[in-house]
């Protein structure tokens, strides 16, 4: 449909070397600024450009072509496959449930022959496209009828009990946030949210009691680590002592000897940051996280400067996504909330992580690209 | 459009707000981290530090232990031990047992193997069994495909050369104790022995040595990724004895198999040349453990293998003590060089009678006479007059009733009675009391090293004090020469009446001990006998003739006492011998305090040349 007549109109000389110069180049610079950190400290991890960094750069690569690609879709066009990706995105859970490959006692990697692919990280991107096309055709006087936030409530908790059911109670918390952050992007009631949250302890209760032990050990050495030393508590110990040694300037690149003495577990993956923070000291751990910080807010801003409610929410779902993906990782790495697996976006190592990050990545571009164009508010969706 | 526009200022309300939330959030990990990584840093880099570097001791070989000539009497024999490494076998049970099949484990062995496998981590090997014989070692390194994780490795063990024969002067070592192992962490590491006697206790610490140091960089499994630094610890200090284990050998064949002791020494210097003591024990027992009825046999024997009676056996000095009661009296202005006491045989106090070993009497004698004949009613008059303060006094300073200084432990005071002594102990004190330790009976009470410090102090008229090693770690250690020991506060001519005493009690027609006399021509001994009472003889026993003492039952025969110096007229070499229960001094302790004697003047071993790293060969 991208031949519709009317789109064309709208736009007569809206041609590929536009889009291409229309793409939010420092945005891209900042993007590649972060993978190339993420190169630094898995070259760093891998002790050399194997195994970890010269793939991850590889990847970033594709990704980046990806990304780019995406950027020159119309997004109207990628808007008329939220509902098919999301549909995919349950589908791939809940084969993931039948027969993922169980990591860590946990259910959440889909083998699809070579690919190996965790569809949470996928569902979030999904999930933000649905609940975007949701809202677009809402108005304001919709939204707040509750009747009308039941269906897009529906939407976030049944992949959330999905990703619950795997268990991965990291993604699922994100997953929960993104859904509610793009209900308060569409303009759902204050008075609204505040009953929403109203029963949250009482759940967080009830939850706990159906958390699996290490979960549940995870919360308790959270709290005193140091009782557990060797066990349990040894990841959180061992990241702050990470953290803790690196100090203001840090040792120096490959001088990281919690990381290279192999005390960091998943040094590559969740940890990665320990890493950064012990070789390049404080300094080091907060460019990163001031980088990381642009790419959020680059998000958001590219979010209030689009005119149209299916790309403001998308792409503020998108940086909701990226948000809590930074906070949760580094909040876990300096010891503030239990651990859970969750990477550190274009940073830590992993296929399916940087596949999604780079495909959301693209969509926002995609959005930003097209910010201004005359995004009709029924005709695109059915209902 | 109005809805539109709402819409949007909806959402640019709201996108703002969570930006805010999202820096603010952000900021508040920022802070966190300048905590963790500026505030704390220090503690951290510590804790990473010792993550990540690994400290191991090396255990120090042992200080060797030689005799004066260098003839080794405790040397280090190596030690081939089993191992298992945990970690490298599946399966510990089954390892186990099949080390069992080859080589027998007892059941104090596995359990300690199963004590060990609990509380050290998988990487660190447990011992299994050590001292292997050469045929274990053959099986298991046959088997060594069936026995995954099971390692081979040597450390050292203590050998004893002459075993029972310096038992008691070199010691023995055993493992440490709960106790030891917090003085020194180099304790803790498999094979390392503590002195538990001896010199081995006494000179533990410079035996030892120091401990080297591996610093390892370690991963966080424990295993080694290389190695950092490495301090070479220092093997224990070389201690080099004044015992000449030949003269020790000899003397110990002169004891036979009576429970006594001997003790010679280089009456100028205080060097001990041999100290024997008998019965004796087996001090390589003691490392890999005594058993339960091995040690019940040392100690209810009551011939005492354990203890040295050389320096922690008391004995009532009787006879040879009365060099310093008649040095007492004379010290004490009660007596001079002239005054006869006559001996009718008996001396009356009130209504109880002390008697002299000569039923007769001795007559009239001097103070020489009367150490010749070693008449007791003199020294009964000689006590009396100097008074039991006096005779303390003088007694301590040749030693007797002090505690000697020597580098051994375990080391008894004796007994003099001082005048604290008596306020505390016995505030009765008599004039009868006064009268037996005027022949060296009743309280008094002397080791042999005492008394041969006594003697020496007597022949050289200086405290010289007794020691038993001349150098540690090639270094010379004080009191090697007369100079270094101050003179004693008796005249000269006192101790030259005491010393013609003891000449003419061996070499002069009526002497106690002339049969002691020695076969070198130009050279005499000059002792004092000694036989002590270890019961009392009642009155009537003694006038009724019913006092033989060689047929009471062992325990309850006099001990025979005997000591010596020679040459008499150029002294160098002092003797004391204790025969526990052997009746009298003048019959068997002399005697063999003379053959003795002879070994030490022949083979002369104070004077002989030492060089350094010299062994002489025994004879």
């Amino acid at each position: 449909m991208l031949t519709d007549r009317r789109l064309l109109r709208a736009e007569p000389d809206f041609g590929l070397l536009t889009k291409l110069f229309q793409v939010n180049w420092p945005y891209v610079a900042v993007l590649c600024a972060v993978a190339a950190c993420g190169y630094v400290a898995l070259y760093s991890a891998g002790g050399g450009p194997e195994p970890y960094a010269w793939r991850h750069g590889v990847r970033f690569g594709f990704g980046l072509v990806m990304t780019l690609s995406l950027a020159m879709v119309d997004i109207r066009f990628l808007a008329r496959f939220s509902w098919p990706l999301y549909a995919i995105g349950i589908v791939l859970l809940v084969l993931t449930l039948r027969m993922g490959h169980v990591g860590k006692g946990a259910e959440r990697w889909l083998e699809l022959g070579p690919i190996q692919l965790q569809p949470s990280e996928f569902m979030k991107v999904a999930l933000a496209m649905a609940l975007a096309s949701w809202f677009h055709r809402a108005s304001w006087e919709r939204v707040g009828n509750p009747l009308f936030l039941l269906p897009p409530a529906l939407l976030v908790l049944v992949p959330v009990a999905l990703i619950l059911k795997q268990p991965n109670l990291g993604t699922a918390f994100i997953t929960a946030v993104i859904g509610f952050s793009i209900f308060l992007g569409a303009g759902m009631r204050l008075w609204q949210v505040a009953l929403l949250l109203l029963p949250v302890p009482f759940a967080a209760r009830i939850a706990y009691g159906h958390l699996h032990d290490y979960q549940r050990a995870r919360i308790t050495t959270f709290l005193h680590p140091e009782s557990d030393p060797l066990g349990a508590g040894y990841n959180i110990i061992q990241s702050k002592i990470a953290l803790g040694s690196g100090g203001l300037w840090g040792k120096g690149f490959m001088q990281g000897t919690q990381a290279h003495l192999n005390f960091l577990p998943e040094k590559q993956t969740d940890f990665i940051f320990s890493i950064i923070a012990e070789e390049w000291g404080l300094v080091g751990a907060l460019f990163v996280l001031a980088l990381q910080l642009l790419l959020i807010l680059g998000a958001m801003l590219i979010a209030l400067r689009c005119r149209n409610q299916y790309g403001r929410l998308l792409a503020l779902g998108i940086a909701t996504n990226l948000f809590m993906y930074v906070f949760v990782n580094v909040a876990m790495v300096v010891g503030a909330i239990p651990v859970g697996g969750v990477p550190l976006p274009l940073i830590s190592h992993g296929g399916s992580a940087m596949l999604t990050v780079m495909f959301a990545m693209g969509l926002l571009l995609s959005v930003h690209v097209h910010r201004d164009v005359e995004f009709a508010r029924r005709e695109e969706f059915p209902p | 459009m109005k809805r539109e526009g709402k819409r949007t200022t909806l959402f640019t309300r709201r996108a703002l707000v969570m930006m805010a939330g999202q820096v603010a959030a952000l900021s508040v990990l920022g802070v966190r981290l300048y905590r963790v990584q500026v505030e704390e840093g220090a503690r951290y880099a510590t804790l990473a530090e010792s993550n990540r570097i690994s400290a191991r001791l090396l255990a120090p070989t042992r200080g060797r232990i030689l005799d004066r000539f260098g003839t080794v009497v405790a040397g280090n024999d190596l030690n081939w031990r089993a191992l298992l490494l945990a970690e490298e076998t599946t399966d510990v049970a089954a390892t186990l047992a099949k080390f069992n099949d080859i080589v027998p484990l007892a059941d104090h062995d596995r359990a300690r193997i199963a004590r060990d496998m609990k509380h050290t981590r998988q990487f660190i090997p447990v011992l299994l069994r050590d001292f292997l014989s050469w045929d274990d070692m053959a099986k298991i390194e046959v088997h060594v495909p069936d026995l995954p994780g099971v390692i081979v490795d040597v450390g050292t063990t203590r050998r004893y050369p002459f075993g029972a024969d310096m038992a008691h002067v070199a010691g023995y070592v055993a493992p440490p104790s709960e106790d030891d192992s917090g003085d020194d962490p180099v304790l803790a590491l498999p094979g390392m022995r503590v002195g538990r006697a001896g010199v081995e206790k006494s000179h533990d610490d410079d035996l030892r040595g120091v401990a080297g140091q591996v610093q390892m960089e370690v991963n966080s499994v424990g295993r080694v990724i290389r190695e950092l630094d490495r301090t070479e610890g220092q093997p224990g200090d070389e201690l080099r004895l004044t015992i000449d284990m030949a003269l020790q050998q000899a003397t110990l064949a002169h004891l036979g198999d009576q429970s006594a002791s001997a003790v010679v020494m280089d009456c100028t210097n205080g060097e001990v040349l041999a100290m024997a003591t008998n019965p004796s024990f087996d001090p390589s027992l003691f490392d890999a453990g005594i058993s339960q009825s091995q040690w019940e046999a040392w100690t209810s024997d009551r011939r005492t293998p354990l203890i040295n009676k050389a320096l922690a056996g008391v004995y009532p000095p009787g006879s040879t003590f009365k060099m310093a009661v008649g040095l007492a009296a004379l010290q004490a202005g009660a007596l001079t060089p002239e005054d006869r006491i006559v001996c009718p045989g008996y001396i009356d106090l009130g209504d109880t009678r002390f008697h002299c070993w000569k039923k007769g009497g001795h007559g009239a004698l001097d103070l020489r006479g009367g150490l010749k004949n070693s008449c007791d009613v003199f020294f009964y008059h000689a006590a009396r007059r100097a008074g039991i303060d006096a005779v303390a006094d003088v007694a301590r300073k040749f030693g007797l009733g002090t505690d000697l200084p020597v580098d051994l432990p375990g080391g008894r005071t004796g007994l003099i009675p001082t005048p604290e002594w008596r306020q505390k102990h016995h505030r009765h004190w008599g004039a009868a009391d006064t009268i037996i330790a005027g022949i060296g009976q009743g309280v008094i009470l002397a080791t042999p090293l005492q008394l041969a410090t006594y003697v020496s102090r007597i022949a050289t008229g200086r405290a010289v004090v007794p020691h038993v090693t001349r150098t540690i770690g090639g270094e010379a250690q004080p009191g090697a020469t007369a100079a270094e020991y101050p003179v004693l506060d008796i005249p000269e001519e006192a101790l030259a009446l005491a010393r013609g005493g003891m000449f003419a009690v061996v070499n002069e027609a009526g002497g106690t001990a002339r049969h002691a006399r020695l076969d070198i021509p130009g050279v005499q001994l000059a002792g004092k006998t000694g036989s002590s009472q270890v019961r009392h003889v009642s009155r009537w026993a003694r006038e009724h003739g019913h006092f033989n003492s060689a047929q009471l039952p062992w325990e309850f025969r006099p001990h025979a006492l005997f000591v010596c110096f020679a040459p008499y007229d150029a002294p160098r070499y002092a003797c004391a011998v204790v025969i526990e229960h052997g009746n009298a001094g003048a019959d068997v302790a002399a005697p063999l305090a003379r053959d003795i004697m002879t070994d030490a003047l022949t083979r002369d071993p104070a004077r002989r040349e030492i060089a350094p790293g010299q062994t002489v060969a025994q004879g």
